[in-house]
This record gives C-alpha cells, sequence and structure tokens, in this order.
C-alpha cells in the first residue's frame, strides 16, 4: 500500500462534509450528525484502503466491498461514492427528492452504483457482509468485505447473531467498524441502553477488536492498515471507532440532537463557513 | 379416485430435501442454510454430498436471511431451512429490507406450515405466512400439493431469478402428481368439470379431488384446479375456469384472510365477478392435535369442501 496522500485526503474531507450538509439542506430532511462523524472513515476507505474495480458491478469480483448497515448516514456514503467517481456528483442535488436514485435510506432499487443492498432497518448489515464475506471464500475470491454498523445499532439482536456466526465460522475476510459515537435518537446511548463493555463483549464473542479515533484520519488509517493484516487468521476483525457525532461543525458536534435534524438557513451558512471548498461544490 | 393413482405416501418436506439434493448435484451454486433444523428440513443428503455449501446457522434466522441476501451478492443461490413460522414472520423485516426490497435471488423454503404440524400446537401452525410473503413486491409464493410436486417446484427455483417462497409442510401425504409437469405460476388443471371451479394449494390439494369424488357420486362435475403457485397467479386458468362453471371454491391450510382465496376474490371481483365460498382457517390459531382431526375442527376437510361447492352452486343465477 502507498503511502497516503494526507493533503489530498484531508481536501475530501473537508469537501464530503460540505457536500453532506449541503444534502440535508437542500431537501431540509436526512441525517448529518453521523455522516460528518464518519467522513474520515470513509474517505480512507474508498480512498486508501480499498482496492476498486473501475466500474460498479454487483457481484463485486476481485475487489474490496464496503456494506453500510447504519443506512441513515447515507449522506456521506453517498459524497463519497460521487467523488469516488461512481456517480455524478451533480446528482447529490437529489438526494431525498421524488425519482432519484439517492433514497433517503441506500436502496438498489433505482440501481444506484455502489449499493449491493438496502439498508436502514438497523441490525441486518453485519449478516449481508458476512453472507458476501463467505461467497467470497466459496469463490476463491481473497479480496476483503467491509461493514460499518451503529453504536446505538447495537441495540438490535440480529447484531449478535451475526457476531456470533462470524467467530464459529472463522470468517477472517471480514473488517467490521463500529460508529462508537456514543449517541442515539433519544439522547446518550449509555441513558437510552448501556452497551457496558462493548470491547469486552466482542472480544468475549470471539472476535479480534481494535480501538481507534475515527475523526483522525492518519489513525483511522492505520487502524484499518493494522486491521488488514490481522485478515486470515481465522478472526473476523471488529474496529471500535470513537467518532464526534457532528465533527467539522462546531454546533452539531457531539449531541444526539443533529442525528437526523437539517440546519436552516443560517445555520446552513454557519456551517459552510467554517468547511473548505476544496473540489467544488455540487 | 378416477383419475388420480396414489403411488405412495411420503412428506412434501422430503420432497424439498430430494430436490434441493439434486440441485445441488446440477449448480455449484446452489448453497443451502439451516437454522438447527436439519432433519426437519430434510436437508441431510445436501449435507453429507455438499459440506462446502451447507451452511448451518444455528438458532438465529434473522441472520439467515441476511447471511442469504449477501451469499448472492457473490453470485450463490442460497436456499434457506427452516420452519414457515421462523421462515416468515419471525423475520418478515429482514425479508423486506434485505432480500425483497434489494431483489435478491433468495430462495426462502418454510416447512411445517399449517394445521398439519399438528401436534406442536398454534405457536409453530402459522397460518398467516402466504399472505405476508405475497404482498411483498416481486416474492414467488409457491405452495406445491404433494412430495414429488415440491422436489420439481425446488428444482424449478433453481434456475428462477429473484426471491421465492416455497411453503410445503410435515405429515405424510399421498403422491398423486408423478409424471405431471410443474411450471411456476402454471396452474394444474387436475380435473374438468362445468358446475364448480374448485382451486386449491398444499396438501388441499388432494382433499380437493377427494370432494370432486364425493360430488361426482352426487352428479356433480367439478373441476379441480391446483395452484401451486399463489404469486403470481395464473389468472388465465383461474377465469378460463370459472366463466365455465360460473362458481368457484378456494381451498388452503391458511386463515381465510390472505391466502389464495383472497387472491382468486380478487381476480373474479375486477374481471369475472361471480359466487365464490372460502375453504380456510376462519380467523383463528390452530391447536395441538393429529393432523386429520385439526381440519375437521377447522373447517378445512373433504366434506367442507363438498359442502362449500354446493352452497356456492346454489348461489349461482
Amino acid at each position: 500500500m502507498p503511502h497516503p496522500d494526507l493533503p489530498q485526503l484531508q481536501k475530501l474531507c473537508s469537501q464530503i462534509r460540505r457536500d453532506i450538509v449541503r444534502q440535508v439542506y437542500n431537501c431540509q430532511s436526512g441525517h448529518p450528525g453521523g455522516s460528518l462523524g464518519c467522513t474520515e472513515f470513509f474517505v480512507a476507505l474508498y480512498f486508501h484502503i480499498m482496492k476498486r474495480n473501475a466500474s460498479f458491478q454487483m457481484n463485486g469480483k476481485d475487489e474490496d466491498i464496503f456494506f453500510l448497515s447504519n443506512g441513515h448516514i447515507s449522506p456521506v456514503w453517498y459524497a463519497t461514492l460521487a467523488r469516488s467517481g461512481y456517480f455524478d456528483v451533480k446528482e447529490l442535488a437529489t438526494f431525498r427528492q421524488i425519482n432519484s436514485r439517492l433514497q433517503g435510506h441506500p436502496a438498489t432499487h433505482e440501481h444506484l452504483p455502489g449499493i449491493r443492498v438496502a439498508s436502514g432497518s438497523l441490525g441486518q448489515g453485519l449478516s449481508v457482509a458476512i453472507g458476501a464475506a463467505l461467497a467470497k471464500k466459496l469463490n476463491k475470491d481473497d479480496r476483503t468485505v467491509y461493514v460499518l454498523m451503529g453504536d446505538g445499532e447495537q441495540q438490535e439482536g440480529q447484531v449478535w447473531e451475526a457476531s456470533m456466526f462470524a467467530a464459529h465460522n472463522k470468517i477472517d475476510n471480514l473488517i467490521a467498524t463500529i460508529d462508537y459515537n456514543g449517541q442515539q435518537i433519544d439522547g446518550p446511548v449509555d441513558q437510552v441502553l448501556s452497551l457496558k463493555d462493548l470491547k469486552a463483549k466482542w472480544e468475549s464473542f470471539g472476535w479480534t477488536v481494535l480501538e481507534s479515533n475515527g475523526n483522525k484520519l492518519e489513525e483511522v488509517i492505520a487502524v484499518l492498515e493494522k486491521a488488514k493484516t490481522l485478515l486470515g487468521e481465522g478472526k473476523p476483525v471488529m474496529n471500535l471507532m470513537k467518532t464526534a457525532m457532528g465533527f467539522g461543525v462546531d454546533f452539531m458536534m457531539g449531541s444526539h440532537k443533529w442525528h437526523g435534524v437539517a440546519p436552516n438557513e443560517e445555520e446552513f451558512k454557519k456551517a459552510m463557513a467554517q468547511l473548505e471548498e476544496t473540489l467544488g461544490d455540487f | 379416485m378416477s383419475a388420480f393413482t396414489v403411488t405412495e405416501k411420503k412428506d412434501t418436506r422430503s420432497g424439498f430435501g430430494a430436490g434441493l439434493h439434486e440441485l445441488g448435484k446440477q449448480n455449484p451454486n446452489v448453497v443451502a442454510l439451516c437454522a438447527d433444523l436439519l432433519g426437519s428440513l430434510k436437508m441431510d443428503a445436501f449435507k453429507k454430498d455438499f459440506p462446502e455449501r451447507f451452511i448451518q446457522v444455528g438458532i438465529a434466522e434473522a441472520n439467515m436471511m441476511g447471511l442469504a441476501a449477501g451469499l448472492t451478492i457473490g453470485g450463490k443461490i442460497p436456499f434457506t431451512g427452516t420452519f414457515a413460522n421462523f421462515s416468515t414472520g419471525r423475520v418478515y423485516d429482514q425479508i423486506r429490507q434485505s432480500i425483497a426490497y434489494s431483489g435478491k435471488n433468495v430462495k426462502i423454503c418454510a416447512s411445517h406450515a399449517g394445521l398439519t404440524l399438528g401436534e406442536d400446537g398454534a405457536t409453530h401452525q402459522i397460518l398467516e405466512d402466504i399472505g405476508m410473503m405475497k404482498m411483498l413486491p416481486g416474492m414467488t409464493v409457491i405452495v406445491p400439493c404433494d412430495y414429488e410436486q415440491t422436489r420439481l417446484a425446488t428444482i424449478a427455483l433453481g434456475t428462477h431469478t429473484g426471491p421465492a417462497y416455497l411453503r410445503f409442510g410435515r405429515p405424510v401425504w399421498p403422491i398423486f402428481t408423478t409424471g405431471r409437469a410443474f411450471e411456476i405460476g402454471k396452474a394444474d388443471r387436475m380435473t374438468e368439470g362445468s358446475d364448480v371451479s374448485i382451486f386449491a394449494c398444499g396438501h388441499m390439494v388432494w382433499l380437493a379431488l377427494e370432494a370432486a369424488n364425493q360430488l361426482a357420486e352426487k352428479g356433480i362435475q367439478s373441476e379441480v384446479i391446483n395452484i401451486h403457485t399463489i404469486k403470481p397467479l395464473d389468472v388465465k386458468a383461474i377465469l378460463d375456469s370459472v366463466r365455465k362453471t360460473g362458481c368457484a371454491v378456494t381451498c388452503e391450510e391458511h386463515q381465510i384472510n390472505g391466502g389464495l382465496g383472497d387472491s382468486v376474490a380478487q381476480t373474479l371481483s375486477a374481471h369475472h365477478p361471480a359466487p365464490l365460498e372460502m375453504v380456510a382457517v376462519n380467523d383463528s390459531f390452530g391447536e395441538s392435535g393429529k393432523p386429520l382431526d385439526l381440519l375437521k375442527k377447522y373447517g378445512l376437510s373433504t366434506e367442507n369442501i363438498a359442502a362449500a361447492a354446493e352452497k356456492v352452486m346454489a348461489r349461482k343465477k
């Protein structure tokens, strides 16, 4: 893997944050908080970590593939996919509008390149990712499957069914990440339904668990590189990634209040003033 | 029975097991998933001969549906196996989002459906599954009537594209379709008659044929049509028959709401209004008991079908 071009990746982070806020502002709906918090992760994954084929094929043969389980942070994924060349950045203007391929939550139904399964109803993405990883093993395809979940999503029972399955069946071509921002719709996760010791939970389920800061680009890259070195050793790998919801926009940061709320005009301008336009807005 | 010879008796789930095993030999992309019901679903032969393509998921049906959706992405054709209750109601949202809405080529294979599950009782006797599954856009729903048809339906799903639900059951039941062709979406006319159409699916097809014999003794010529595919429905076969007979009975091991009867009623009311009687479970849960005793208690016996036929004929103008 070549050294990351950090200045370029930082530019992408700033532009994608602008894309996120603009998408949500345009349609006055959507989820900016988690999207902003996971921007470094998406940029690291798509622009440095994953080996991707030039054009989108549903089967993802001989390339790394990614699943977003917490589908509500679609704005960051759509912006990343557009900036990666899967579709024109202008299409971001259609987010959540009628007749758009950019549904409120990711879907395959409208054939948006880059999406392989619908997500939004939580707790399902890890199972799908494990299924795709199993298919890669059966196909003797040695590329890796990545999946991102939310921390509130850990309250869904299916996550733990999948967790148990992956460890038991030695799904070691899979790197899962949890956006560990400590917030969910109704408040801090610790107040809504505490996850207690999440690291111990995943370790006791038989996974190798790494911890990282998801808002430091170098650290995101380093932990994913480290995770890759742990593949093929008979255990699935989990990256517990601490982030701040709303990172990059000061008044949105660290609060569950911006989980699923769009900024008004004044807030939009204030947010944009904090994010440098580096690659041209859509 | 006039035209139908019972070659032997077997459970429909064994037809699934045999079909799956044949598919395993035919197509290396066929994979099977099972939620701790290997023996009940008769998947043993597949597991024995294709261990690398058999996935035991444990008692975790939600995960099984997600795994199946993911496997399709790499070109696999997953067949999931568990009881009908755990194949549908328990995992409806997983099927809806990860399979149906996502357009995944998953074959959901469901045993122990309906009252004829018997002694396990209402917790396991799902009677709402046809309705739930047919409501999902793009979902094919198949309810074969005997061992042989279940075997053929399973094999047919190997080359069918898109999400599908295959519903079968537990009891040993007459085999009477040997040598008959099976095509998804094409109804099978079992007897010809001009007095009343009897549309049936699953185990009820055999009972409909028995009822046809009872009716024949009274001089009533009934036309029994096996609607093994609930969706897509063979609208032409239904309309052709009712245009001739002028009335219809539907028979299913399912709630009166949401099943085959609903689909036929919708078809008739839109294209050719005619009297219709539905033999189905009338908004009730089942209970423990012997399969035939339960069918009788809940109004799904041969006699119930024959009585419904006479009743609906009397309603003809």
